[in-house]
């Protein structure tokens, strides 16, 4: 009682207690499955040693912070070199050609992330803009639907892998630039992760257009709103939350489809550094692959959360229960 | 008097799986400007169907809906609807529904400060302008169906259309928004032809009760002229005797229609309870006020 008295506890620190106990059970999953890592790995031995348990993956995640700080000193002192000699060419020679070269080191494992986000980012851009309409007609049209339909069934199920060859082969045939833009490697991976982003927003777009409550439609004609208004003002924020449901569906797909995409056809990222390490065949490449699987895991993680808080803004059913 | 609102002989066959089936046969009436009617008859008797007509929303198989001399062939605006189901944009507060339609309606004939005014006129008529910013699922039923009625009282219309507007609402509530009904009504002078199921709600609101016959081909059995003074006070016509004698009317044609439907059916809807006592204590010609008493605790109007 007499703590009671001695005034109210404030919000934070009460709420403390609480949030412990919340984090407590996921907390014990996530050491029992380390413990558990730990103990299997021991067991399995491997042409390439043993099998990396979490202190060794921990080492290996280290190094290879180590080796990209090493890489960009590297990159620095490099490119300080050059403005130093361009600076001293041109103070002796003003007419000289000054050449500017760009450091040619090996991408480190940071850098092969950034090019599978942006590659992910790119292909997944590519495939809403496309979906998202299409699913539009599609919802709005049962005719389109029907003669669009078999086709979507037919196309959903196939692997990244299947199109990848066909992928390639199209981009050096139609792509071809002495100056190009974008890499051709980059133009593939992006390519292959749209072609299996499209499908489930397309199919949630459709359900989500085709669905809105007839009523709401009735007020619609009954405004006489003109056709594009119709979409705009009653359709779209009608289908909003599905939309959203598609989109997060397909960036799901799209970054398992990437991985994959860089593996088979060696395009710079993820896929490629774990495929690189696999044929390296070192005693640390294990460790080092298993570094990316987690990466790969928590960057997944990442953009899924990142999708649903996008979902929570945008959808106006503020009492949906998503997860 | 001019005839504002015309049914000649419409007519509707839908075509079912089974074969076509006649919902409505020969539907004729008119309507004149500023008049209350009302549509009651048992559930699937086609008033929906003969509504939507008006509105717009489906088209007569034979015969027509003529508004002020055209045939109407599509919905618009001049012909509002108020939906069972309040038919709010759920992603747009009570503000933003009457502004779509306000501003579609009034797009080249308002600015855009005239146009707030306007929609906030129209949340006060319903006495909702205090939460024209809340979102409709931040609101109760009765709420929701008085921005339906804004919304649609926004539009202007010619003719407004009630498809059971209060059916989904709690008795008290319903009372409430009956009056402001009339309240508007009588400032408007709103032509309005509305469903019901509710015979009290119709005597008490209309200057004509048409009842519909049975499905299928329904059409217009009867029509009650309700000559009873306005404005109209629930709790006074509650022991008038003007008022029971049409309620008694309207009871006894829907007792018999059902009666006469064929058995399994029908079986729904109606204020079966009531219709069951009074259509008894008619046959005993007993009458009057111990069974409108009775009905009035039922119905908790007398506080």
């Amino acid at each position: 009682m007499r703590a009671l008295a001695a005034g109210p506890i404030p919000e934070k620190i009460r709420r403390v207690p609480a949030l412990l106990a919340r984090s407590l059970i996921p907390m014990l999953g996530i050491v029992l499955f380390l413990g558990l890592w730990a103990g299997v790995a021991r067991t399995i031995d491997t042409s390439l040693g043993t099998f990396p348990g979490p202190a060794a993956v921990w080492s290996q995640a280290l190094g290879l912070w180590k080796e990209h700080r090493a890489e960009r000193a590297r990159a620095n002192a490099f490119y300080e070199r050059q403005t130093k000699r361009n600076e001293q060419l041109r103070s002796e020679y003003p007419d000289a050609p000054i050449k500017w070269r760009s450091y040619t080191g090996k991408p480190t494992f940071l850098d092969q992330i950034l090019t599978s986000l942006y590659t992910v980012a790119c292909g997944f851009a590519f495939a809403s803009l496309v979906a998202v309409p299409l699913g539009i007609v599609c919802g709005l049209s049962e005719k389109f639907y029907s003669a669009v339909n078999p086709i979507i069934q037919v196309f959903k199920p196939v692997s990244p892998l299947a199109w990848l060859p066909l992928v390639t082969m199209v981009v050096s045939a139609l792509y071809t630039s002495d100056d190009p833009l974008f890499q051709k490697s980059f133009l593939n991976s992006a390519f292959t992760v749209a072609l299996c982003c499209l499908w489930p927003t397309v199919i949630n777009t459709t359900v989500g257009v085709a669905g809105v409550e007839q009523d709401l439609i009735n007020v619609s004609r009954v405004l006489k709103l003109s056709p594009l208004t119709h979409v705009r003002k009653v359709v779209l924020p009608s289908a909003v939350p599905l939309i959203f449901t598609g989109l997060r569906l397909s960036l799901a797909t799209g970054w398992m489809v990437l991985i994959a995409a860089e593996m088979l056809a060696q395009n710079p990222g993820l896929g490629k550094f774990i495929w690189d390490e696999f044929q390296n065949g070192s005693s640390d490449s294990l460790g080092r692959i298993m570094v990316a699987v987690v990466v790969i895991g928590l960057v997944g993680f990442v953009l899924d959360r990142a999708m649903l808080r996008l979902q929570r803004a945008a959808n106006w059913d503020k009492r949906a229960v998503l997860r | 008097m001019t005839r504002y609102l015309e049914f000649s002989r419409i007519g509707k066959v839908f075509q079912a799986d089974d074969g076509p089936f006649e919902a409505l046969c020969d539907v004729s009436l008119t309507i004149d400007r500023g008049e209350f009617v009302t549509l009651i008859g048992h559930s699937g008797c086609g008033k929906s169907t003969l509504l939507n007509i008006v509105a717009g929303l489906e088209a007569a198989t034979t015969g027509a809906a003529i508004l002020e001399g055209r045939e109407i062939f599509e919905p618009g605006p001049d012909r509002a609807v108020v939906f069972q189901h309040h038919a709010l944009m759920p992603w747009l507060s009570c503000y933003g529904n009457v502004e779509l339609a306000v501003r579609q309606v009034f797009r080249d004939r308002k600015t855009r400060a005239e146009m707030r005014d306007w929609i906030l006129h129209t949340l006060r008529l319903v006495d909702m302008d205090h939460a024209a910013d809340r979102m409709p699922h931040e609101i109760s039923g009765g709420m929701k169906q008085r921005v339906g009625i804004a919304r649609c009282l926004a539009m202007e219309p010619k003719v407004v259309l009630m498809d059971e507007p209060f059916g989904a609402l709690d008795a008290l509530t319903r009372a409430k928004l009956q009056d402001t009904v009339m309240e508007i009504q009588a400032a408007l002078a709103n032509t309005v032809i509305m469903i019901t199921h509710d015979v009290d709600e119709a005597v008490l609101l209309s200057d004509r009760i048409l009842m519909m016959t049975n499905g299928p081909s329904a059409t217009i059995g009867d029509v009650v002229d309700v000559a009873l003074p306005r404005p109209r006070e629930r709790l006074e016509l509650a022991e008038n005797a003007v008022y029971n004698h049409y309620r008694r009317v309207v009871l006894d044609f829907l007792y018999a229609a059902r009666r006469g439907a064929t058995a399994g059916r029908d079986a729904a809807a109606l204020t079966l309870a009531a219709s069951r006592d009074d259509a008894r204590s008619g046959q005993e010609a007993g009458a009057g006020k111990d069974t409108a008493g009775k009905r009035r605790e039922r119905n908790g109007y007398a506080a």
